[in-house]
C-alpha cells in the first residue's frame, strides 16, 4: 500500500511543478511591465528600474528565475505584499485558519445533513420523502452561492435578527488567537471567565456562512449517496445478506453503506474544490477574514504577489486533498488493492 | 408443427422518436424546457420586451418597489435599483449576456475538448499522458479559482469571461471524451472498422465519436448551467462583465447594501439565476435519462 | 413423517404477472429434492418466496408455507430472521457477485456464526476453520483473509456453501449452484453437496435448468424431481423414472432437447414457441400453445396435478 502511495506521489510531481509554473508565469503574463506589476509602482525612472530589475533577479534567464522561485517556495517564501509590504506567507498563515474553520464547518454540515437524507431517500425510493430530497438537492445544486448567502442574511440576520451579518465574533469580544480557530479560542476564553458568551457568539457567526458554503456539497452528497445506495441495494450480495437472516439495519449499514459510501468519498474530494471556490464568495458576503476575501481584495488592489500565492496554495490544497481521497478510496475498496 | 412466432407489427420507432418520447415523459424536464425556452425568448426579444433601456437611470425613481407593492409603478414592473434603472429591463438584457457567455464558453470548450480527447484516446503512447497532465494542472484549480486566475491575467470583461469559463470547462470535456473513446475503442466494431482499412481521422470522427455523443451532450448541458453560475459569480465579484452592461451577478454585488431597504433588488436577479440554472439542470437530467438509460443514476 | 418443508398452493405475483401459480412442494427431513425448469419457470422465485426474500411489488400467498411445523407466512419478520440463515440456508448462483466485495470471506462466514450462534473469540475461529475444511478449501487459514475477487469461482462457491452450512441447517437450498462454474468444478461442487447432505442429514433442494446436472446428482443419490413450467409443477417423480419414462410432454421435450439425444440429426429437437409472458397466459393448460399432443380439452381447461403429472393425456410408458 505504501508503494501505491509513492507511485501516486510520483505522478503528482509533474502536476505540482506545472502548478508552480502557472503561478510563476501569472505575474509575468499580466499585461504591462513586469517590474511595475511586481513592485506596484508606475513610471519608475530608469535607474530605479534597472536597480529593481537586478534586485528582483529579472535580468536572469527565465529558467533561472523559475529555479529561484521554486527554491523560495520550498523555503516558505511566498513573496511580499505590494500593499502591506509584509511577507505574504505570514499574512497567509494568519488568515488561513479562518478559511479552514469555515470549510470544515461547511463540510461537516454537508455530511450531517446530506448523508442521512440521501440514505433515507434511497431506502424509501419513490416516496414523497425521496422526491422531496431530490427536489431540494436539485435546487441546492443550482443555487448561486452568493445570492443564497444574501437571502439567508435577509431572513435570519436582518429579518429575525438571530444571527450577525459579518465577522467571526462580536466586536465587543477580544479573543487572543491561540489556535486560530475562533470556535476553540472563544471557548477557551469563555471557560477562563474573561469573555463570557464568546463561544455562543462565535457559533452564531459561523452558522450562516457555513450553511451557505455547505449548501452545494450538501446537495451533491445527498444525491450521490442516494444513487450509490440504490445501486448497491440491487446487488446480489444484499440478497445474500438477507438470506443470512441479518437484521435490516445490519444489512443496510454493514453491507450496503460499506460499499455505497465508497463513491461518495471520491465525490467529497471534488467538493473540497467547490468549497475553495465557494469560500471566496462566502467570505466576501459575510466579511469573513479568510484567504478567500484576502484574494479578492488583492485582485482589486492589483497585489499580484498575494494573488499568485493564493492561487498556488489553493491548487496545492486541492491536489493534496485529492491525493488523500485517492488513497482513501484504495483503502476502502478492496478490489483496488489487488493481489 | 406450426411456427408460433408472432408476426411483427409496424417497424419500431427510430432513435429520434424514442428520445423525444422518453424526454417528454419526464415532466420535470419538459417543464424545465418550457421555462428555459421562455428565458431564451426573453433574451432574444429583449429589445422589444424591455420597457426601458437597461442602462438608463431614472433619478426620480431610485429604489422603486415592484408594481405589486406599495409605492410601485406600473412602468417599472419589477422596480428599480439604486441608480434608478429598470430591473426588468436589466434582467432581460442580462439574460442575453448570461446565455451568450454560457453558450460561447461551452462551444469554445467543446471543440478543443473533443479534438484533444480523441487525440488522447487514439495516440495513447506519448500524446495522451502529455494532454492529460496539462488537464490535471488545469484541474488543480477548482472552477471559480481558475476563472479568477485567467481574469487576473487577462483583465475583466465579457470576452475574457468567456475565455476564463471555457478554460475551466475544457479539462472535464477532454477527460470525458477520452474516457468514452477509450471504452469504444475496446469494442469489436472499431476493430472491424480498422481491419476494413478505415484511417485514423475517419475512425475518430465517423466511427467512435457518434457513440460518445450521449454523455458529451449531457456534460455540455451541465457545463452550460455551470457557466451561467460562474458568469454571475464573476460579475458579483466585479471581475466579469463590467458596468454599465447589465449582468445578473453584478446586479447583486451592489444590492448587498440594500437588503433591508429594497429587498427586491436582491431577490429578483438571484431568483432569475436560480430559475434559469435549475431549468437547464433539469433539462440535462432529462436528456441523460432519455438519451441513454445506462447513464441513469438509478432514479 | 411430517414434512420438513411443506408448501401448498404457493402463489407469487408481480403486478399482473404470475411468477408462481399454485405450487405444491414437500421436502422430508434428509431428503434431496431437485427442481428443474427453464428460466422464468418460477423455480427460484418459489424458494425465495419461502425464505421471505420477495419484496414489493411482489405479493406472496399460500395455503400453507410451513417449515418444521412453523408457519413461515404468518411469522413475524424478527422470528423469521432467526430461522433463515440458521435452520434454512440458501446458496446462490453467481458466488462472486453474491458475496460482499468489501469484506473478507472469513468475516462473511464469521458474521453468520456471531449473529445466530453467538460464537466469539477462539470458538468462533475454530468453527470457521472447521467449516472451510469441511468444504475442502485448501490452505484455509490464509484463505480466510482473502476477498471474494481474489478467489476463483469454485472457491467462492465453496465459501457460500460454508456460510450456508455454518449453523448446521436442516434445509439447504442450492439455486443453480454450478451454473457459473467450469464443468470440472461443477462435478466437485456436486460431490461436496451430496457428501454434506449425507453426512449432516440435511434436506437439500437443488434448483437447476440443466438436466445434465440433475442426472449427475442422480448418479450420486436417488432422489425426487419436480419439473416446473411457467410457474407450475407439471411433473413429479423419482429421477430415474423421469429420465427413462417422462409422462408430461414438457418433460419429454426437455429430455429430447438434450444434444445427446439428437445425435445423428440435423437439427436439435425443440418445442416451437416460447414460454407465456404476462399478456398471453393461456386459460387452459399452460403448455397447450406449444404441445405436440394438444387436444381441445387442454385449451379449455386447466389440468390438475394428478398422480404426479399435470396433464389430461399423460404420455404412456413405451412398451419394453
Amino acid at each position: 500500500m505504501f508503494a501505491l502511495l509513492l507511485k501516486k506521489l510520483a505522478t503528482l510531481i509533474p502536476t505540482l511543478l506545472g502548478v508552480t509554473l502557472v503561478a510563476f508565469a501569472l505575474i509575468r503574463l499580466v499585461p504591462g511591465d513586469p517590474i511595475e506589476v511586481m513592485v506596484g509602482e508606475r513610471r519608475l525612472d530608469p535607474a530605479a528600474h534597472a536597480a529593481l530589475m537586478q534586485q528582483l533577479g529579472l535580468d536572469q534567464p527565465l529558467a533561472v528565475q523559475y529555479g529561484r522561485y521554486l527554491a523560495g517556495l520550498l523555503q516558505g517564501d511566498l513573496g511580499k505584499s505590494l500593499v502591506t509590504r509584509e511577507p505574504v506567507a505570514a499574512e497567509f498563515a494568519m488568515l488561513f485558519p479562518a478559511t479552514i474553520e469555515l470549510a470544515l464547518a461547511a463540510l461537516l454540515l454537508a455530511l450531517l445533513i446530506g448523508l442521512p437524507l440521501g440514505i433515507a431517500a434511497a431506502l424509501k425510493r419513490g416516496s414523497w420523502l425521496d422526491q422531496a430530497v431530490m427536489a431540494l438537492a436539485t435546487i441546492g445544486n443550482s443555487m448561486p452561492v452568493f445570492w443564497w448567502g444574501l437571502i439567508l442574511i435577509m431572513f435570519f440576520s436582518v429579518g429575525l435578527q438571530w444571527t450577525p451579518v459579518s465577522g467571526r465574533i462580536g466586536i465587543e469580544y477580544d479573543i487572543t488567537s491561540v489556535t486560530g480557530f475562533m470556535l476553540i479560542d472563544s471557548l477557551l476564553a469563555d471557560l477562563r471567565g474573561d469573555e463570557s458568551g464568546a463561544f455562543v457568539s462565535a457559533c452564531l457567526h459561523l452558522v450562516l456562512p457555513a450553511t451557505v458554503l455547505g449548501t452545494i456539497p450538501m446537495a451533491v452528497v445527498a444525491r450521490m449517496t442516494r444513487s450509490a445506495l440504490l445501486e448497491v441495494l440491487r446487488e446480489d450480495y444484499m440478497r445474500t445478506a438477507r438470506a443470512k437472516g441479518l437484521s435490516p439495519v445490519r444489512v443496510v449499514v454493514h453491507h450496503g453503506l460499506r460499499n455505497a459510501l465508497i463513491p461518495v468519498v471520491t465525490v467529497l474530494g471534488l467538493q473540497i474544490g467547490s468549497l475553495l471556490g465557494g469560500a471566496v464568495l462566502t467570505e466576501t458576503i459575510f466579511s469573513w477574514p479568510g484567504i478567500g476575501k484576502w484574494l479578492i481584495d488583492a485582485i482589486a488592489r492589483r497585489d499580484y504577489p498575494v494573488v499568485q500565492a493564493g492561487i498556488l496554495v489553493s491548487a496545492l490544497i486541492f491536489i493534496g486533498v485529492n491525493l488523500v481521497v485517492d488513497v482513501l478510496y484504495g483503502v476502502l475498496n478492496p478490489r483496488m488493492r489487488g493481489r | 408443427m406450426n411456427n408460433a412466432v408472432p408476426a411483427l407489427g409496424a417497424s419500431p420507432p427510430g432513435p429520434g422518436a424514442e428520445f423525444l418520447r422518453a424526454f417528454a415523459a419526464n415532466r420535470g424536464a419538459l417543464l424545465a424546457f418550457f421555462v428555459f425556452a421562455a428565458v431564451v425568448a426573453g433574451a432574444v426579444f429583449a429589445p422589444w420586451l424591455a420597457p426601458h433601456d437597461p442602462v438608463q437611470q431614472f433619478r426620480d425613481q431610485l429604489l422603486a418597489p415592484p408594481v405589486w407593492q406599495v409605492g410601485g409603478f406600473a412602468s417599472f414592473p419589477l422596480g428599480t435599483d439604486e441608480l434608478g434603472r429598470c430591473i426588468l429591463s436589466r434582467l432581460l438584457f442580462g439574460a442575453r449576456v448570461s446565455l451568450w457567455i454560457g453558450l460561447s464558453a461551452v462551444l469554445l470548450a467543446l471543440v478543443p475538448g473533443v479534438v484533444l480527447g480523441l487525440l488522447a484516446a487514439f495516440h495513447g503512447r506519448w500524446l495522451s499522458p502529455l494532454i492529460m497532465r496539462v488537464m490535471d494542472i488545469l484541474l488543480a484549480l477548482p472552477g471559480l479559482l481558475l476563472a479568477i486566475c485567467v481574469i487576473t491575467i487577462l483583465g475583466p470583461g465579457l470576452l475574457n469571461t468567456v475565455l476564463a469559463i471555457a478554460v475551466g470547462a475544457l479539462p472535464g470535456m477532454v477527460r470525458l471524451v477520452r474516457g468514452s473513446a477509450l471504452a469504444e475503442l475496446a469494442k469489436d466494431y472499431v476493430t472491424a472498422s480498422r481491419v476494413a482499412g478505415a484511417g485514423t481521422a475517419r475512425l475518430m470522427f465517423d466511427t467512435v465519436l457518434p457513440n460518445c455523443l450521449a454523455p458529451l451532450i449531457v456534460n455540455a448541458t451541465l457545463s452550460f448551467s455551470s457557466a451561467i453560475l460562474e458568469t454571475a459569480a464573476l460579475g458579483f465579484l466585479g471581475l466579469g462583465v463590467q458596468a454599465p452592461q447589465p449582468e445578473w451577478g453584478s446586479m447583486l454585488s451592489a444590492a448587498r447594501d440594500y437588503i433591508e431597504r429594497a429587498p427586491w433588488v436582491v431577490t429578483m436577479p438571484g431568483l432569475t439565476i436560480l430559475i434559469t440554472v435549475l431549468a437547464i439542470n433539469l433539462m440535462g437530467d432529462g436528456l441523460r435519462d432519455a438519451l441513454d438509460p445506462k447513464l441513469r443514476t438509478a432514479s | 413423517m411430517t414434512a420438513l418443508l411443506d408448501i401448498r398452493n404457493l402463489r407469487v405475483r408481480f403486478g399482473g404477472f404470475t411468477a408462481v401459480d399454485g405450487v405444491d412442494l414437500a421436502v422430508q427431513p434428509g431428503e434431496l429434492l431437485g427442481i428443474v425448469g427453464e428460466s422464468g419457470s418460477g423455480k427460484s422465485v418459489s424458494m425465495l418466496a419461502m425464505m421471505g426474500l420477495i419484496d414489493a411489488p411482489g405479493v406472496v400467498s399460500a395455503e400453507a408455507l410451513r417449515f418444521d411445523g412453523h408457519d413461515l407466512l404468518g411469522m413475524r419478520p424478527a422470528d423469521r430472521r432467526r430461522v433463515v440463515g440458521k435452520d434454512i440456508a440458501m446458496v446462490f448462483q453467481d458466488a462472486l457477485n453474491s458475496l460482499n466485495p468489501s469484506h473478507t470471506v472469513g468475516d462473511q462466514v464469521r458474521e453468520v456464526l456471531r449473529v445466530h450462534l453467538g460464537l466469539r473469540g477462539a470458538a468462533l475461529e475454530a468453527r470457521v476453520l472447521e467449516l472451510f475444511e469441511q468444504v475442502e478449501i485448501p490452505a484455509p487459514k490464509t484463505r480466510l483473509r482473502a476477498y471474494p475477487h481474489q478467489l476463483s469461482g469454485g472457491m467462492n462457491q465453496r465459501v457460500m456453501i460454508a456460510m450456508a452450512m455454518a449453523c448446521q441447517p436442516r434445509l439447504l437450498i442450492a439455486d443453480e449452484p454450478t451454473t457459473a462454474l467450469d464443468v470440472t468444478i461443477q462435478a466437485q461442487v456436486m460431490d461436496l453437496l451430496s457428501r454434506l447432505q449425507r453426512e449432516q442429514g440435511l434436506a437439500l433442494v437443488l434448483i437447476t435448468h440443466d438436466l445434465a446436472v440433475m442426472a449427475e446428482m442422480a448418479e450420486r443419490c436417488a432422489h425426487r424431481v419436480a419439473v416446473m413450467y411457467a410457474g407450475q409443477v407439471v411433473e413429479r417423480g423419482q429421477v430415474d423414472q423421469l429420465f427413462s419414462q417422462p409422462r408430461h410432454p414438457y418433460t419429454a421435450a426437455l429430455l429430447a432437447a438434450l444434444p445427446e439425444r439428437s445425435a445423428g440429426q440435423r437439427r436439435l429437437a425443440a418445442l416451437p414457441g416460447i414460454v407465456p409472458g404476462q399478456h398471453d397466459r393461456p386459460h387452459g393448460c399452460l403448455l397447450a400453445p406449444r404441445c405436440p399432443q394438444v387436444q381441445p380439452r387442454c385449451v379449455a381447461e386447466r389440468p390438475p396435478l394428478l398422480d404426479g403429472v399435470r396433464c389430461f393425456f399423460p404420455l404412456q410408458a413405451t412398451a419394453p
